[in-house]
């Protein structure tokens, strides 16, 4: 049960936090109907992660030890665990979210290629987990199946945009894969709770690369090889940017404790 | 990056550069998207209406751009796209002599037929 939790607030934590950092382009997009477009997505994921820590939230409050698992922001034992005490009051080192979705913005390419290598991911793996024994988990997957295919969509038409467009806009994506790279190796890196779970991201490695490799070449950008990849994300250990966000997502609850609008 | 400037335009106000007609062959300024007009199909059955404009490189991309401005509220299940500069309107200055001539001809209009009580809806 632990495992499955676990596993649940990695995915939840991984949209949180991408749909955070899209949020930031709000009203600073390049152009407005771009604008519109990110925070769409951001808003998209938002949903996702919503649906995750609901469902984690349930089984933390059924389960006998749930009071004690994560804490839910040190409000003691007792405490109902909430979607909003998961995303506002666990510390940095509870977080399991992917590496990849807590780096920064950067320019307009980085922000793209994230989001392309992320969705990418998130489409051959929501693929199979629509299929998965827990019921919960398996619809909330297919429920954000169809999201996903429209961010990948999204996402690969500007990699060929600026990919293939002018001598900048191609320089910039490649400052941005070489800045990004180092953290795709990470999603195929099984956490001992997907272990647990028998599920097997390195399953979806070879499927990845194929569609990743097809959208470089037609955008004429090179495929990396042999870069060291960083892990530790699923487990909790991040890299120093996820702090910063955490500082701000969870400035009103940590300043305000119980707060309302 | 995209140091776009953007020029914002109403409903309905195609502005004279970029309407059609008078081909302006005035290539737009090389950081500005040129302007596309959005179609919405509401339901199957119903046709496509106006709904508004917005900026986009090429067509995939307005239809992608239309996409999230006007049918995120679940407007729509079809989109068409027309550069906005291709569509020829009619000048609002010669509207006395194009629309004018009809008012007085009633005549014109299908109201003095006897119809039997059988056709509805007409």
């Amino acid at each position: 049960m632990n495992a499955l939790i676990d596993y649940i607030l990695h995915l939840a934590d991984t949209t949180l936090i991408l749909s955070q950092r899209n949020s930031e382009w709000c009203g600073h997009g390049p152009i407005l109907e771009q604008d519109i477009a990110i925070t769409n997505i951001s808003l998209d994921l938002l949903g996702q992660s919503r649906n995750f820590y609901q469902y984690a939230a349930q089984l933390l409050n059924n389960s006998t030890e749930g009071n004690k698992a994560p804490s839910p922001g040190g409000e003691g034992v007792g405490a109902e665990v909430t979607e909003d005490s998961l995303a506002y009051l666990r510390k940095e080192r509870e977080y399991k979210n992917l590496l990849l979705v807590e780096q920064p913005n950067g320019d307009w390419g980085q922000t793209i290629l994230r989001q392309y290598l992320f969705s990418q991911y998130q489409y051959l793996l929501f693929e199979q987990l629509q299929h998965y024994s827990d019921e919960q988990l398996a619809a909330i997957a297919a429920k954000s199946l169809k999201e996903t295919r429209y961010h990948v969509r999204w996402s690969s038409e500007w990699v060929l945009r600026l990919g293939d467009g002018t001598g900048e806009s191609h320089d910039r994506m490649l400052k941005a894969i070489d800045e990004l790279w180092r953290y795709t190796g990470e999603m195929f890196m099984p956490a001992s709770y997907e272990n647990s779970l028998n599920i097997d991201p390195a399953a979806l490695k070879k499927a990845w690369e194929e569609k990743v490799n097809t959208l470089f070449t037609e955008a004429s950008l090179p495929v990396p090889e042999k870069v060291f990849m960083q892990s530790g994300g699923k487990t909790g250990t991040h890299t120093e940017q996820l702090g910063f966000i955490l500082t701000e997502l969870q400035y009103m609850q940590r300043a305000y404790p119980n707060c309302e609008w | 990056m995209f140091n776009t400037c953007i020029r914002k335009f109403y409903y309905g106000d195609i502005p004279e550069d970029n309407a059609g007609g008078t081909q302006s062959n005035k290539p737009a300024a090389k950081n500005e998207w040129p302007l596309w007009e959005i179609f919405i199909r509401s339901k199957q059955g119903l046709d496509h209406k106006h709904v508004g404009s917005l900026h986009a490189a090429d067509a995939a991309m307005a239809i992608e751009n239309a996409r999230d401005v006007y049918t995120r509220r679940q407007e729509g299940i079809s989109i068409w796209v027309v550069e906005s500069r291709y569509i020829t309107a009619s000048n609002p200055e010669e509207a006395g002599e194009l629309y004018e001539p009809a008012v007085d001809k009633i005549y014109r209009h299908p109201t003095f037929y006897q119809l039997p009580d059988e056709v509805n809806h007409m």
